[in-house]
């Protein structure tokens, strides 16, 4: 017989759920919380969720494990009065200028102070203010409207095992921040925005680039146009009433033609042109046996965090610019000469689910003569707002098709939004790449599903390709483990930071696991719906080849599609002098001591360098530091003795280190 | 494996006090579990006086933790400060029992006597540091400071004055 508790009066069966919140909601009662989210570990900080046993005991709903026969009433004089309480307690410390707050509107807090009636603080105002961080170029930290529910701290410690941000200090000084209290853009944080996902407040927020999308839209001297990738067209339409996962691509076409956008494309068709490049590059690598597992080089998270924490792995990123960046590189580069018009007037807009790609836009590396190729990135979120600033009524408007030359695209572009999709989408291509065959296969749904970390096997041409498709960065950071110890073994492997990938991206509405499941049917359908399925057949990739460059991975393709990585620092900071002896003259010697070098035995050759410095009474003349990362984390420990970098040391050449610095110092 | 320093004398030792190879035979005796993390911080600590940020770092990397972890237990406990301590760390007990026998007064005459306010707590030579504290455990002998580990009870504005007034004087200062 099953187990059963009574909630509320009502007989409730428990099936496995974890605790009394989970059979709450399966019941039908929305218990309230801010600190608990099904995909992160109970943290029972919020005391909203409260709930009263039948001994009179008060006890949180997330922390307490469902049992057989349990007696549980939600909603009692006692609960509501703590509820209310705890609201305007954290509301006394919550910066309460609403109308001016992004978050208004979506706000956990105004909700549930809106659903308690709380109608009067009781309490003092705080009124020291802290310093808002808007360093990043995708977040904004307002500490002021933290609530210290810890969510962001368990996303990024638990989903993308980075841990840029935790609980600092204590008692009423406490808040989260990043380490030693500084801007996000000088610590590790890869941009993801999955922190901002889940803040139930305005203290994290998406760094809005609305009013610089409108300038261009009202400067007559500019051509504006915009790329739309995959995910949005899935999101957009929920915000607006319309069922969560419907492609409105059509709508949204039309909305952002009438706000002023010169041309709709779709950045789908960057995605066909990415399959082309990362599969035909693949494929070599595979027959050469070069520089595997492929990685995929789509998510600009991953990429920053690969350059952070795995530069021994950059030689196995895809070199491909993301499908937003061939975009904008193919605008600046070739398009705006066949408008006739200079590109300094061409204003590349995209339209993303993403956070961090903000961060990639802003990369010198990928700008065409000193100028970005994508002027400016908005989100999801920002295009809702800009819809209903311009008063269209979404719901409502009569589709548009997108525009050419890059306005169409093939299912698999469209796959690109969700996890598995890449993977898939080279795996349609694969076959036609290596032998120049049809192939009849159109889906591999072996590498579909909604697990963080999974494995296929797929035949291509007779050789057996093993893939991995991984979303959520700790997944990753458990696979690379498992590379380097030898466990695994694989040919491609995908990786996208956010749940689910890109439909789940910290750019869209506000996204659960129901709501990111029918967005990702909505990739499917929408995929199943395109004329053509396989990359290789959409015609304007063709034309571009024909057109501009040549051939898939030639010289051309390389110069526009292609770029480098480098490895960078995690925290910026000085380096650490190993003595106080601060003299002028002195030979400045820092060995690196960041992970890679500190892995090859940075500490035995720093200490040996000590010891032979005082050995030979040269410490006064020799300034020996300690640094962080000269962002050269290849091969072995980086010295840099004077000016000189010296790279590929070790403890055993501990020797020919100090003859170097004798030679300097005798210079 | 690296040799261990050979000492020289009392000044070079010193220098290698200071010195950032101290960090690594902190790790080494603790080892690199997560739990050890606030002993090696205790350690770090009493070897450098202070907790400097770019050994925390370290402390992060080698422990393989997250920096911003490592932040919040260093600020969380009053024990460990971010920022470099004077030589001589003065402790004014606050609890109740020194509180009602005017340790507040005792508190002003320290601070005024050697420059320091409730923002500042650490001169700018590094000589003092002034904190409270909530109770030292020895509240019959109210009010209670510590110089160092130096216990000093039934103080009077007036004694701890002269008794900084001899420690400024020992210092040249």
């Amino acid at each position: 017989m099953a187990q059963t508790m009574v909630i509320d009066g009502k007989s409730v069966e428990i099936n496995g759920e974890r605790n009394i919140l989970e059979v709450c909601r399966k019941a039908g009662i929305e218990l309230p919380t801010f600190c608990y989210h099904s995909e992160l570990s109970v943290y029972g900080a919020c005391r909203m969720c409260l709930v009263e046993l039948e001994n009179g005991q008060i006890v949180a709903g997330c922390s307490t494990p469902a049992e057989a026969g349990q007696v549980v009433k939600t909603t009692t004089p006692r609960v509501q009065k703590i509820r209310k309480m705890a609201l305007e307690l954290l509301l006394a410390n919550h910066d309460r200028d609403c109308t001016t707050c992004e978050k208004s509107g979506m706000c956990k807090l105004q909700d549930l102070a809106q659903r308690f009636g709380v109608r009067e603080v009781r309490f003092g105002q705080r009124d020291k203010k802290v310093d808002i961080d808007d360093s990043s170029l995708a977040l904004i930290r307002d500490p002021n409207k933290c609530i210290l529910c810890g969510d962001c701290v368990r996303m990024c410690e638990e989903v993308q095992g980075i841990g840029v941000l935790d609980f600092a200090h204590r008692g009423s000084d406490m808040t989260v921040t990043p380490a030693f209290n500084k801007p996000m853009a000088e610590v590790d944080c890869v941009n993801c925005g999955q922190c901002a996902a889940v803040c139930p407040t305005g203290a994290l927020i998406v760094k809005s680039q609305t009013n610089e999308v409108w300038q261009a839209l009202h400067d007559p001297t500019k051509t504006v146009i915009v790329q739309v990738a995959p995910a949005v067209r899935v999101a957009v339409g929920e915000v607006f009433g319309l069922e969560a996962g419907q492609n409105t691509i059509g709508k949204l076409t039309q909305a952002l033609r009438q706000m002023g956008f010169d041309k709709v494309f779709d950045t789908s068709f960057a995605a066909d042109l990415t399959v082309m490049e990362e599969g035909t590059e693949f494929l070599e690598r595979l027959q050469k046996g070069e520089h595997l597992p492929q990685f995929t080089s789509c998510c600009p998270a991953w990429v920053k965090y690969t350059e952070q924490y795995h530069p021994e792995f950059l030689g196995n990123l895809s070199t491909c610019r993301s499908p937003q960046q061939m975009f904008g590189s193919l605008a600046k580069k070739y398009y705006a000469e066949e408008l006739e018009i200079d590109p300094k007037d061409l204003v590349v807009v995209s339209l993303m689910p993403c956070t961090a790609k903000k961060f990639e836009a802003a990369r010198p590396e990928l700008s065409t003569d000193g100028m970005p190729d994508v002027d400016v990135v908005i989100t999801t979120q920002e295009v809702v707002r800009m819809i209903r600033e311009a008063g269209l009524d979404y719901a409502n408007l009569e589709d548009d098709s997108l525009d050419m030359p890059f306005g169409f695209t093939s299912g698999g572009g469209i796959l690109f939004g969700v996890t598995g999709g890449v993977s898939e989408a080279v795996l349609r291509a694969a076959h036609y790449l290596l032998l120049d065959e049809e192939l009849d296969q159109v889906n591999f749904t072996e590498v579909r599903g909604t697990e963080g970390l999974r494995a296929a096997e797929v035949d291509v041409g007779g050789q057996k390709v093993k893939l991995a498709i991984v979303f959520g960065l700790a997944n990753a950071k458990r696979l690379l483990q498992q590379i380097k110890d030898g466990e695994a073994e694989y040919h491609i492997i995908e990786v996208m930071a956010c749940p689910g990938g890109c439909v789940g991206g910290a750019g869209q509405p506000a996204t659960n696991p129901e709501v990111r499941s029918a967005r990702t049917q909505g990739i499917y359908t929408a995929d199943k719906a395109q004329q053509l399925r396989k990359s290789y057949q959409n015609p304007l990739i063709d034309n571009v080849y024909e057109k501009w460059l040549d051939a898939p991975n030639s010289e051309k393709a390389h110069d526009a599609l292609h770029t480098t990585y480098g490895a960078r620092r995690r925290i910026l900071g000085e380096g650490i002098s190993l003595g106080d002896n601060h003299t002028a003259k002195q030979l400045e010697v820092s060995v690196c001591v960041g992970t890679g070098c500190y892995l090859k035995g940075a500490y035995d050759l720093l200490h040996n360098l000590g010891y032979r410095l005082q050995e030979a009474k040269l410490n006064q003349r020799v300034d020996l530091k300690a640094t962080f990362c000269f962002e050269n984390c290849g091969g072995g420990v980086n010295v840099k003795i004077g000016d000189t970098l010296y790279s590929g040391m070790s403890p055993a050449k501990t020797d020919a280190v100090f003859g170097k610095i004798v030679d300097e110092l005798e210079k | 494996m690296a040799k261990a320093l050979p000492v020289v004398d009392a000044e070079e030792r010193m220098l290698q006090e200071r010195q950032f190879i101290k960090v690594n035979e902190i790790i080494a005796q603790h080892g690199k579990e997560e739990s050890t993390l606030i002993p090696i911080l205790q350690k770090v600590q009493e070897e450098y006086r202070y907790l400097p940020e770019e050994i925390l770092t370290y402390v992060a990397t080698a422990l393989g933790i997250s920096p911003a972890t490592v932040y919040g237990v260093a600020t969380f406990y009053a024990q460990f400060s971010l920022d470099p301590m004077g030589e001589y760390i003065v402790r004014v007990c606050d609890g109740t029992a020194c509180h009602v026998r005017r340790s507040t007064d005792v508190l002003n005459a320290i601070r005024k006597k050697v420059g320091l306010s409730p923002e500042q707590k650490t001169t700018d030579d590094l000589g003092f540091t002034v904190e409270t504290v909530s109770c030292l455990g020895a509240c019959g002998l109210a009010p209670v400071v510590t110089i160092n580990d130096e216990v000093y009870g039934n103080v009077t504005p007036e004694a701890i004055t002269e008794i900084l007034d001899t420690l400024q004087k020992r210092e040249g200062k």
